[in-house]
């Protein structure tokens, strides 16, 4: 009797997770098939798009619509593909997430083992920053880099970039070294070691997790970005994601799905690909940034 | 860290008797100086930036801005634009479905990875991959698989379905519900993220204490381990709600707002007055409101963040 009982439930448990896993198949099908019918429509030619269906295999793969895509697209007016546009966010998303990782080190830095009279309300003030829907600084930013002399420019966008970064870098250190052991910088104070020293020596050496961390962060939003690269650039100088846009959105002769497809893969490459290679750190951002952010 | 600083305060003290040097002096204010420049930054590029915006939101300003005050004006032509109102109309429908569905799709998922499943690193890492991508690279995908002659519904059609029509992308009416579709496609894996570290957040003993007396899974989960689960919905809710407010490149890339302006949300409409309708005064109220909104949504938040840090 007792036999029979244990069968049922074990059978039952047996059920359950078929139903679990089956589940969780779907799921992930689900998820991977946006990415699978992009690949698939990229490599297939127009003709095999308009006679078959999303899911269907290319019945024959070519990568001219890559080509294309890469060298001799139309995005508005130019027709020299996204080569130009990808290389434009390579050369201010770098500068950009470099320039606010170190800047939000240190603040991190003095935010915690630095602490003074009124930094614990700096900390706040700046993190009210990171919650702003950034349509309430557009304007006024337009009308700054104009004064400044460096709208539509690449420095112009590592600019508003940094500006509006470093208070996720700073929360990113700060979260982090709060729970950095106090004593190792207490005695090297007693040692008679400075602010620099100190960081460089002692605290810089224990950051390398947290770097990853803010550089993978910075670098997903920064080149993922759409608001600024429209707001703040124009034609030759646009970002990636602006010229997928205009690309995928010009509605002048024949829409080729396959160079859409293309173009939006190229778009999502380098996101990716540091996506896959240190996920964790990615996950890891994503939560920390989430807590607050 | 508080004993750290304390310690430094009590070292600062005796330094500022006698032997005071000038290499002390930029010592001891080395820390501000560190933070002053994001201070600085923060100052003027926020807090700045939004009274300028709040008064640009005052004057007439078209084409050019313009410094007169005008009064309530703009925010008078805001309430009074059909558009606006679609965008609000919009938000409501597009912020509730997306959070909800998110938070469904994500916690369901959460709770299936965390019974001890094989591959759990692999298939979290497949519900996740979305969130590495721009949402112009989700819309662009998104509005080919939609695409009304070629995508979803010639697939459903070629499956026998002859009748089968979808064309959400190109009906005023649905336009907005593929901007969810889209959007929670990208945002649940995340969601999902949370609540699985939450899940694991978990006493154990509590759960295994529940089964000692009888308590069946689905019962355990409902009242005991959802409800534990508070804060990661309380803070979830807070990032999607803040999200669906700010979103704007995934209506560009999908439906561009339209057809018309059936798509529009608050960020699109702020572009599109601000932007390309030279329109900067009306753009910087609706603006003005979109802060308001998220406001509305956040301060509550930070108040019971800053109470509970208070009490712990």
């Amino acid at each position: 009797m007792a036999d029979r009982e244990q069968a049922r439930v074990a059978g039952s448990h047996v059920v359950g997770r078929l139903v679990i896993y089956a589940l969780l198949v779907l799921l992930a099908l689900y998820y991977l098939m946006p990415l699978f019918v992009m690949l698939s429509t990229s490599v297939k030619t127009l003709d095999d798009i308009r006679g078959g269906n999303l899911i269907a295999l290319p019945a024959q793969v070519t990568f001219e619509a890559w080509a294309k895509a890469w060298s001799s697209a139309c995005t508005g007016v130019a027709c020299g593909g996204l080569r130009g546009n990808f290389w434009n966010s390579v050369t201010f998303v770098v500068p950009a997430v470099l320039i606010s990782t170190f800047i939000g080190a240190f603040n991190g830095y003095v935010l915690t083992m630095w602490r003074f009279r009124g930094s614990d309300a700096i900390f706040t003030l700046l993190m009210i920053g990171c919650f702003i829907p950034f349509q309430v600084v557009l304007l006024p930013m337009a009308q700054t880099l104009g004064v400044l002399g460096i709208a539509n420019s690449t420095p112009g966008l590592i600019f508003v970039h940094v500006v509006y970064g470093l208070a996720f870098t700073t929360l990113f250190f700060r979260n982090f070294y709060v729970s950095v052991p106090d004593e190792l910088a207490k005695a090297a104070r007693i040692d008679g070691a400075g602010f620099f020293r100190i960081f460089w020596r002692i605290i810089l050496p224990l950051s390398p997790p947290i770097i990853v961390v803010c550089i993978i962060w910075q670098f997903t939003q920064i080149w993922n970005d759409f608001l600024f690269g429209v707001v703040f650039s124009s034609g030759e100088r646009q970002p990636i994601t602006v010229a997928l846009n205009n690309l995928a959105n010009t509605s002048t002769g024949v829409k080729e799905y396959n160079v859409d497809m293309a173009a939006a893969i190229i778009a999502a490459l380098p996101t990716l690909f540091v996506y896959v290679v240190a996920g964790k750190y990615f996950v890891r951002g994503l939560t920390a940034g989430a807590v607050k952010g | 860290m508080q004993s750290f600083a304390s310690a430094q305060a009590g070292a600062a003290a005796p330094a500022a008797t006698p032997r005071r040097s000038l290499l002390d002096v930029v010592e001891l204010a080395l820390p501000k100086l560190v933070l002053g420049p994001t201070l600085l930054i923060s100052l003027i590029f926020v807090y700045g930036f939004i009274l300028w915006t709040g008064w640009l939101s005052f004057t007439e300003s078209r084409m050019l801005p313009r410094y007169e005050f005008a009064g309530l004006l703009q925010y008078i032509s805001l309430f009074g634009n059909e558009r606006w109102w679609v965008a609000v109309r919009n938000l409501a429908v597009f912020g509730g479905l997306f959070i909800f569905i998110c938070m469904a799709f994500g916690l369901l998922m959460a709770i299936l990875l965390d019974q001890r499943i094989r591959a759990e690193g692999f298939l979290r890492s497949i519900y996740l991959y979305p969130m590495a991508l721009s949402f112009i690279v989700t819309g662009t995908a998104w509005k080919w698989i939609l695409n009304p002659g070629l995508g979803f519904e010639r697939l459903v059609q070629q499956l026998g379905f002859s009748g089968f029509t979808f064309d959400w992308l190109v009906n005023p009416q649905m336009s907005i519900y593929t901007v969810v579709i889209a959007g929670a496609w990208q945002s649940s894996g995340f969601v999902m993220a949370l609540f699985l570290a939450g899940l694991r957040g978990i006493d154990e003993s509590i759960i295994k204490a529940a089964q000692v007396d009888g308590a069946s899974m689905p019962r355990i989960y409902w009242s005991i381990i959802v409800p534990s689960l508070r804060p990661v919905f309380f803070s979830a809710f807070i990032i999607l709600a803040h999200i669906a407010i700010k979103s704007f490149d995934l209506v560009m890339a999908l439906t561009g707002g339209g057809p018309g302006f059936s798509s529009d949300l608050p960020a699109t409409f702020m572009y599109a007055f601000g932007f390309t309708r030279n329109q900067i005064g009306l753009g910087a109220a609706s603006a003005v409101m979109m802060m308001m909104t998220v406001a509305a949504v956040v301060v509550p938040l930070m108040y019971s963040e800053l109470r509970r840090e208070r009490r712990g």
